[in-house]
Order: C-alpha cells, then sequence, then structure tokens
C-alpha cells in the first residue's frame, strides 16, 4: 500500500455566499489546482464530498459537472455523501485511491449551498438524517444537542459556563481566519444570554448555516516532492459509525464512532493522543467539542470541560483545538467542513497559518456526521523535503 | 395514524403505534432471544438475533434521562418542542425512546409515562415525504 501525501489545499470563504454549488465548488477546486501546481487534467480521480445539493438546490451530478468545470476529464468521480461528515469520509476515499495504487493524482472538493434556505428548512434537511422514530416528534440536530448537554452537566458536574467558553475560545481563534464567516469575539457574558435555542444550550452554542467549498490534493508520498517542498503525510485515517438511534447507545454522552475511528487512526499512524499537537474537531455544537476531546483520548471522560476551563486548548495552549475558529465561527457548510478541517491542519503542519500558527508536527481532524452516527478521524504528520 | 399490526422487524418507523383493534394503538418495542429490547424494533437487535416478541410499553412508567425545549422548530414542528429521553424498566430489562414531553416542567429522574397522539407533527410540512412513515405516537407525560 503506498503511503499519501497531500501537497495543495484550498478553501473559499465560508459564509452567505452568491454562487451556487457549482461556483463553490469550482473556486475551490480551482484554487487548489494552483495551490498543488497541477493542471485540471492531470487529475485521475475527483472526489466530491457534500450531503444535500439535491435537497437544498435541486441540483444533483455535482461531480461530473466538476470535472467538467476544472478540466479534469476523463476523470474517474464520485460523490461522498455521509451527512455532515462527508468531507472526512471524502478524505478516506481519497486515501484509499491513492493508496491502493488506483489513482496518482486525486482531488477530494468539499461543499455546500445552504443559506438561501430558512433556518428552519436547514434544520429540517439536516433532520432528515434521523430515524423514522425521532423524526416524527421533531428531534434534530440541536435538540439531540440540548439533551445531550443537560446529561453531560448534570453527569459530571460540569458548570454551564464550560460550554460558553468553548464558543468564546472559538471565536476569538477565527477572528485571525480570513476564510471564517464570523470574524469577531464574543465575551462569556453574551454567550450565556444569547436565546435559548435547546435548553441548556443558547444561540452561540451553534455553528451557523454556512455556503462554502474547500479542497485538497493527493498523490503518493514517493511522488510529493515533484509537486512541493513541504506537503504532509496521511498518517492514519479510519471511519466508524454509530446507532442511527441516538437514544439506543449505552452512554448517550459517549460517541463511539469517534472512539473506534481514533483508536484505528491512532494504530494506523502509531501514534498516541499525547503525540498530537493541533486539533480540528467537530463542534457543530459547544458539547460536542468536550465529547470529542475525552473520545479521541485527550482528557478521561467527563474531564473534557476542565481543559477548556485550564486554558489547554487555547492557541497558547498545551494543545490547540480549533484553531481555524472551528465550525462555530468558521462556518459548518456541511459537506465542506471535514475536508475544511484538514485544510487548516495541512496549513499549520506546512507553516502557512499566519496569525493562527501554532508549534505542530502532527495534527488530527475530527468529522462527525449526523449526531456522531458516522465520524472519520484523520492523523497527519508535517514532512519537509 | 397507525398501520396496523407491524412486523417487529420493520425498521421504517411505522412500527411505532401499532394497531391492535383497541381504542389506543400500541407503543410496540421489540424483544430478541438475548432479552434484550429496542424501541424502535429493528430487523435485528444487539446480539444481532431477528426479534422474536414484542412488548407493550404502554403498560410502563419510564424515568426521564434527560430532556430539552427546542425553539427552533423545523416546519410542521410544534414550537416550543419538549423532547426527552426515557427509560423503561421490561421486568429488569432497560428500554429507552425518545419522543416528545407533554411539558417543559421536567427534571431528571421525573417518572413519566406515555400517552397517546394522533399527530405528532403535521406530514408533509417538512422535507420527508408523508407517506413514508407514521406520525402518530406517544409523548411522555409526568404521572401524577
Amino acid at each position: 500500500m503506498e503511503d499519501v501525501a497531500v501537497i495543495g489545499a484550498s478553501m473559499t470563504r465560508f459564509g452567505q455566499r452568491e454562487g451556487w454549488i457549482r461556483d463553490l465548488l469550482a473556486e475551490a477546486g480551482r484554487e487548489c489546482l494552483d495551490d498543488a501546481g497541477v493542471a485540471g487534467d492531470a487529475v485521475e480521480h475527483l472526489y466530491v464530498s457534500n450531503m444535500a445539493s439535491g435537497e437544498f438546490e435541486g441540483q444533483t451530478g455535482v461531480p461530473n459537472a466538476l470535472a467538467h468545470d476544472l478540466g479534469a476529464l476523463p476523470a474517474y468521480t464520485a460523490r461522498i455523501d455521509q451527512t455532515s461528515s462527508s468531507g472526512g469520509a471524502g478524505i478516506y476515499a481519497a486515501w484509499q485511491s491513492v493508496a491502493s495504487g488506483a489513482s496518482d493524482l486525486t482531488m477530494l472538493v468539499g461543499g455546500e449551498k445552504m443559506t438561501h434556505r430558512t433556518t428552519a428548512e436547514a434544520t429540517d434537511v439536516i433532520a432528515s438524517l434521523t430515524h423514522p422514530c425521532e423524526y416524527k416528534h421533531g428531534v434534530t440536530l440541536p435538540s439531540f444537542a440540548g439533551l445531550t448537554a443537560r446529561l453531560y452537566l448534570d453527569a459530571y458536574d460540569a458548570p454551564r459556563e464550560s460550554l460558553g467558553k468553548v464558543a468564546v475560545k472559538n471565536h476569538r481563534n477565527g477572528v485571525d481566519n480570513p476564510h471564517a464567516q464570523f470574524r469577531e469575539e464574543v465575551d462569556l457574558e453574551t454567550v450565556l444570554n444569547s436565546p435559548v435555542v435547546a435548553d441548556p444550550l443558547r444561540l452561540y452554542d451553534f455553528c451557523p448555516i454556512t455556503d462554502g467549498s474547500a479542497a485538497l490534493a493527493f498523490c503518493p508520498r514517493s511522488d510529493a516532492e515533484e509537486y512541493a517542498d513541504e506537503y504532509v503525510e496521511v498518517a492514519g485515517v479510519a471511519g466508524a459509525t454509530d446507532t442511527h438511534v441516538v437514544h439506543e447507545r449505552a452512554d448517550p454522552t459517549t460517541m463511539r464512532g469517534v472512539v473506534e475511528s481514533s483508536d484505528r487512526a491512532y494504530g494506523m499512524a502509531g501514534l498516541s493522543p499525547d503525540d498530537v499537537d493541533v486539533a480540528e474537531l467537530h463542534d457543530m455544537f459547544s458539547i460536542l467539542e468536550f465529547l470529542q476531546f475525552e473520545d479521541l483520548g485527550f482528557a478521561e471522560k467527563g474531564e473534557g470541560w476542565r481543559a477548556v476551563e485550564a486554558g489547554r486548548t487555547d492557541r497558547d495552549g498545551e494543545l490547540p483545538v480549533n484553531t481555524s475558529g472551528g465550525l462555530k465561527s468558521k462556518g459548518h457548510p456541511l459537506g465542506a467542513s471535514g475536508v475544511a478541517q484538514a485544510y487548516e491542519i495541512y496549513r499549520q503542519l506546512v507553516g502557512d497559518a499566519g496569525d493562527r500558527q501554532v508549534n505542530a508536527d502532527v495534527g488530527l481532524a475530527c468529522n462527525v456526521g449526523g449526531f456522531g452516527n458516522c465520524v472519520t478521524t484523520t492523523i497527519f504528520e508535517g514532512v519537509e523535503a | 395514524m397507525s398501520d396496523g399490526q407491524p412486523d417487529p422487524a420493520d425498521d421504517t418507523g411505522r412500527e411505532a403505534a401499532g394497531d391492535t383493534g383497541d381504542a389506543t394503538p400500541t407503543f410496540e418495542a421489540a424483544r430478541y432471544p438475548d432479552g434484550s429490547i429496542t424501541y424502535p424494533p429493528h430487523p435485528v437487535g444487539p446480539g444481532g438475533e431477528a426479534p422474536v416478541g414484542t412488548v407493550d410499553l404502554r403498560d410502563y412508567t419510564a424515568e426521564v434521562v434527560t430532556w430539552t425545549t427546542s425553539q427552533a422548530s423545523p416546519p410542521g414542528v410544534r414550537e416550543p418542542n419538549h423532547v426527552a429521553i426515557v427509560e423503561f424498566d421490561v421486568d429488569g430489562e432497560p428500554v429507552r425512546a425518545v419522543g416528545q414531553a407533554t411539558t417543559g416542567d421536567l427534571e431528571i429522574g421525573d417518572e413519566v409515562e406515555p400517552v397517546y397522539s394522533e399527530e405528532l407533527r403535521e406530514p408533509g410540512a417538512g422535507i420527508r415525504e408523508p407517506a413514508s412513515q407514521s406520525w402518530d405516537g406517544f409523548r411522555f407525560r409526568p404521572t401524577e
């Protein structure tokens, strides 16, 4: 099996964008080709991570459209839909295509166009991933976040303020990200006094609805130096699923998909949680940062909130988390988010993260679909030629 | 509305309120050979085997595991929407369910009972095809 390198990365500005899904994907795709220094017709496999272009926009067949728009014909194309973890699943597919020897140059482009829909409509498109026994009760992803946050705070005696500090931290990080949807700091008082969405969670505990796209270019590591002096290696990647019905999980505060996928990714990389220098976690809701932090092995169960309280996850902390601003501040265009997490890790590891730069050799991205229903964990290592 | 006597192995969501001809449809969970019980019923249980029977959760009360009140409902859903995860004790076997609550005045550990509702959410208002699942079911009400 070939070792796999990432040799280029890009992302569009996230937020409310005028373009539609084809425009956003093509924008990120072109920038990624430029970043990697390759022509469109060199791409052998082209994957598009996207959850719901048909439901949001009435546009299907986006991989073929993108291949044409990038001049990537006759590349093999496929759409990767794994709801909010489509980006992570796309990384897995792209890695697989190169590791297997099927492709010597693979491009992954993730994207979603959402903001033309109302919040209620977008929430319903996302909630359509739920089991019928959940959907008919109007249970949404924010509902699951409220249910889980209440249980977590009660079970582990965590203060409500600790969740608010996740939002404060990630907004602070987003200020320095030119691609982020929100680039303004918020204080804890504002977070804790914002409107209730699904109690005990409030508006600032939730990510926004976002348009945007991000892209990565992959090749065999043995070829990487033809393209770049600095690049990153996919050291470990694995995906896992949990129950479709959320209430059937033995411990609702544990995301088994995170535990299983990260165990396998650490094993593949020959690394442990202690080796990770920077991490991008799927903070679609503030409570998810605690759960992933624990289930990735960065803290004992029920102790993740203490890391935020102690500043361990700050940009200048022991393990910076969501230096990009996370989904919370950067935004969450569903199919793009997992790719954009990897974009941030890539920039950090090649030393090109600007004001967000931290000292890192190993980075981890954890991309979560549904409420932990599907998860991909990827570990990257920086390489200097 | 309910869809008649369900196949306990049917995972389409049409199992939640089986109609046995009684005035109130059943709140049907599936029992598997290893003794485990799930709501909703699945084609295979936690032990990987097909269900061998059903349990009517109407006959039991449950304890609130956690709850929330959603203030941002999708189309066709009441607002605010009180939702709880509850746990039934079926002769020593725990069975969890999620559903709307009749009130937001709840605490973790409260005892609740299922109460039938003919329509939990307006079919056709959301993205899901109305005929693809049932829309009736059971809410959870604190016991007196």
